[in-house]
């Protein structure tokens, strides 16, 4: 679990993924996408923050317990966002 | 196994509630992980709020941003990036028990998210001489001040506890090297390096969904 | 001592007796009686604001104490019962006595966390009796905004201060169970051996982990608003106070559950004891703690139906809400049925255990009348309300606590408790608490609001009644404190296994030596594995 290894290019590998990623995302925000914009920002987000986890984070290559910790914080997360949005974007006199 | 051994070159390592190395090893990962997990809706909490104000009042949030400063905030992303990077270097030196090149990574760390620190310090500086922080100096020349000024509060708020943990993160590494520093880590133990770094690592990734969420939201005009 | 056979052996008590000894211990043992002093202190506190508030309630005129003072009154009842005695109760005493024990450790995971957990109780327990020595805050527990934002008058700042610093001593405390349980179980025992008071702390824990957060940003957030006069719950510039409510009930409708859940684990074990019987549907007991304390989180805009809360979410909210009955359901049927054919024995933990599962079965149901939308916008903010959450917490979560402390009372100190004054007393907490809190029920059905301190003088009769309740209630905590007390110095000696009962921490001795086990337990059976008799067609 704790034991396995990375070499040190796959982390230089990743590390120049997210610089990558982030040069995309300013320059996906000086492109006017229309409300597209909000998505593409957050899904670069989401695959940076996902690459971090999986390989900084060592959890791709961890226990099953380790991911359901790491997929307990997010889920809980998603309820908090869907069941309060739920209520603020039916709520028309807002 | 030679595992006669380790025991008796790691027994000092063990505290007396475990049975061995590798229990306490897990154990303590598994300590951090469910406490990013508190983490993660500590966060969230702010998240939400940021989430139903920006559902709500879109355009004012895209004009309260233009105060942002996107090439500062651009750098700080690089500037944690690179700590980040390093992290994972120290914690792979710790693997390969490497007790110098432990403590130099540590304090490059260190060293990038003082730089952070010091860049977001700039930032506030700028917010404080433009008048923009609220509940202090807050006055906004843009359409809909109040408005705005939950943007504000937001980024001041979000940053803010951001900023608060990667203190908190520093002083951890600071001790992480110490203890590095006295010998108490080697290739078979080095779970607190270890843990601290998903700490760090875990700043990193609130960071990168600040980033585009306060700073991005309307740079193309 | 006089009883000198059983003191020669060294445990956790006798092992060391400075007050350092006690105050940087890392023993999970010690720990947890630390914390049974500090939640007792605050059930008192807590318990002298009730007494108060049924006091001013005897009259319709409110003649006790002014409107001002009443809202403290209530507010400090609900800040003290809440985040400092029921949210701790059980996990911080009996669960941080009993989860090592339970599952063959030696201690907690991390120990000193769990030293620092009881610190950053008192720390929070200062700053909040600070607040009402300063004079009191008046919000409600609920602290909602704008009025604890902005429009109190009162120490607010401090009181919140308190909880969000109390709410990481809960978060530790479940990191600590959290992972104690899933790393330091002894050999052989399985998750499905485990007994069910682990997985309702498990269950738990889960809550107290992923809720306390939110709750404590929220606060921070409240903090803010109140110190720099402008905050994003502010109405004035924009905010939203009903974001706040949802934040704030996001962690809140949980925390019931972080209160209910380990009394229904305490229930689970009283009741195979006490029946000498299997526990009827193992597994789906263990599920059904899994189950509550995640469809506890999606439930909880059933506070806020007359909020202002979209009603489209409300509906949904409704809807989702009598999901949490379908495993409370499936736990009252399954202690039922272990019961069946059981040799029963009406010990003092049995009968809390019974006043546990009658009154709440009567909590819950009445949950489910006021998760229905219609019905709630009738009796919401009424003594119904006020009713419904006693049943559980009281008549649930403390019937629950007082069934533990019996229970596991010769194993923390080694000495039985008298157990005729102690039926006695149990009897008498359960007739005080329903003339207590019956009446409530049809106060509020008839329309009598909550947080007032005077009311229609039709109303008087059930006031009265409620109070003259509470009198015995009151009697029914102070019996057990006294005869607690007693048999610390006069009790009978309990030896290692009073009740015959199964489980690892009755293998040792009581009270357990400092490590808890001589020797590491090896578990080769299922949880409860009392001999079975003739069961029909078995």
């Amino acid at each position: 679990m704790t034991g396995h290894t990375i070499s040190r290019n796959r982390y230089f590998l990743i590390f120049a993924a997210l610089i990558v990623l982030l040069v995309l995302t300013i320059f996906m925000a000086y492109v006017d996408l229309g409300p597209f914009n909000v998505i593409v920002a957050i899904t670069i987000a989401i695959i940076k923050a996902t690459l971090v986890i999986l390989y900084f984070m060592h959890v791709r290559y961890s226990s099953r317990v380790t991911w359901v910790f790491v997929s307990a914080g997010f889920f809980w997360l998603l309820i908090m966002f869907t069941l309060t949005m739920s209520d603020i974007a039916t709520r028309f006199t807002f | 196994m030679d595992n006669e051994q380790l025991t008796h070159e790691t027994r000092s390592f063990v505290a007396h509630q475990f049975d061995d190395l590798e229990q306490q090893k897990e154990a303590g990962t598994l300590g951090m992980w469910a406490f990013l997990a508190t983490e993660i809706l500590f966060f969230g909490g702010m998240f939400m709020a940021y989430l139903v104000y920006r559902f709500s009042y879109p355009q004012v949030f895209a004009a309260a941003s233009q105060y942002m400063d996107v090439v500062l905030g651009g750098v700080n992303t690089g500037v944690l990036l690179v700590s980040s990077l390093t992290m994972a270097l120290a914690v792979h030196a710790a693997q390969e028990g490497n007790r110098k090149q432990i403590i130099t990574f540590l304090i490059i760390t260190m060293i990038f998210g003082a730089i952070f620190l010091v860049i977001k310090g700039v930032e506030y500086h700028h917010k404080f001489v433009e008048h923009l922080v609220p509940g202090y100096n807050f006055q906004y020349e843009g359409a809909e001040p109040g408005k705005s000024e939950i943007y504000f509060i937001l980024y001041f708020v979000m940053t803010g506890f951001h900023a608060l943990h990667l203190i908190i993160g520093i002083v951890v590494l600071t001790v992480i090297a110490i203890m590095t520093a006295r010998g108490r880590f080697t290739k078979e133990y080095y779970t607190p390096v270890e843990i601290s770094g998903l700490y760090w690592h875990f700043i990193d990734i609130v960071w990168i969904f600040l980033y585009p969420l306060l700073y991005l939201i309307h740079v193309h005009k | 001592m006089s009883t000198s056979g059983s003191e020669n052996h060294t445990n956790y008590l006798n092992d060391g007796y400075g007050v350092k000894s006690w105050l940087l211990t890392t023993d999970h043992k010690r720990i947890a009686i630390l914390y049974m002093i500090s939640i007792t202190l605050f059930f008192m506190i807590g318990g002298f604001f009730a007494l108060v508030i049924r006091l001013t309630l005897l009259s319709p005129n409110g003649t006790l104490v002014s409107a001002d003072t009443y809202n403290k009154m209530f507010t400090m009842h609900g800040v003290t019962m809440i985040f400092f005695f029921l949210i701790p109760s059980i996990p911080a005493v009996l669960g941080n006595f009993l989860v090592p024990m339970m599952i063959g450790a030696r201690d907690l995971a991390f120990p000193k966390l769990n030293l620092l957990s009881w610190y950053i109780y008192v720390l929070g327990g200062i700053f909040t009796l600070s607040a009402m020595v300063l004079g009191g805050v008046d919000t409600g527990w609920t602290f909602y905004t704008p009025l604890s934002s902005g429009y109190s008058h009162t120490n607010v700042v401090p009181t919140v201060i308190g909880v969000f610093i109390v709410g990481f001593s809960s978060i530790l405390t479940g990191l600590n169970f959290i992972v104690t349980i899933h790393k330091m179980r002894a050999p052989g025992l399985t998750w499905f051996r485990l007994p069910l008071f682990i997985w309702a702390h498990y269950a738990t824990s889960v809550i107290q982990v992923l809720g306390t957060p939110v709750i404590a940003v929220t606060l921070a957030l409240v903090g803010f608003e109140r110190i720099t006069g402008v905050g994003i719950f502010d109405p004035n510039i924009g905010g939203d106070p009903i974001l706040f409510q949802h934040l704030f009930w996001f962690y809140s409708h949980p925390a019931v559950y972080i209160m209910v859940l380990p009394s229904m684990g305490i229930v689970s074990e009283v009741v195979t004891c006490f029946s000498q019987r299997k526990l009827f549907g193992y597994r789906q007991m263990a599920f059904a703690s899994m189950a509550i304390a995640v469809f506890g989180f999606l439930v909880w805009g059933h506070h806020m139906f007359v909020s202002g809360q979209s009603v489209y979410a409300g509906m949904a909210f409704s809807a989702l809400s009598f999901l949490v009955a379908i495993p409370s359901a499936v736990k009252v049927f399954n202690w039922t049925a272990t019961l069946y054919k059981g040799t029963i024995r009406f010990n003092t933990p049995m009968l809390y255990a019974f006043g546990f599962i009658g009154l709440f079965t009567i909590g819950g149901l009445t949950g489910i009348v006021l998760a229905t939308l219609p019905v709630d916008v009738h009796v919401h903010d009424t003594y119904f309300v006020i009713a419904h959450f006693h049943y559980i917490m009281v008549g649930g979560a403390v019937m629950g606590y007082m069934a533990g402390l019996h229970f596991w009372w010769p194993k923390i100190t080694g000495k039985l408790y008298p157990e005729g004054l102690a039926k006695f007393s149990a009897l008498t907490l359960f007739v005080g608490f329903n003339l207590t809190f019956f009446p409530q029920f049809i106060l509020g059905y008839l329309g009598m609001p909550r947080r007032y301190h005077i009311y229609p003088p039709e109303f008087q009769v059930l006031n009265v009644l409620s109070t003259a309740g509470a009198s015995i209630l009151g009697l029914g905590y102070i019996i057990p404190f006294f005869y607690f007390m007693w048999s610390l110095r006069k009790g009978k000696v309990a030896g290692n296994n009073p009740w015959n009962a199964k489980g690892l921490e009755w293998l040792t001795t009581s009270p357990p030596p400092t490590f808890n086990f001589d020797k590491t337990p090896v578990v080769t059976e299922e949880a409860y594995a009392y001999p079975e008799e003739d069961l029909v067609g078995g």
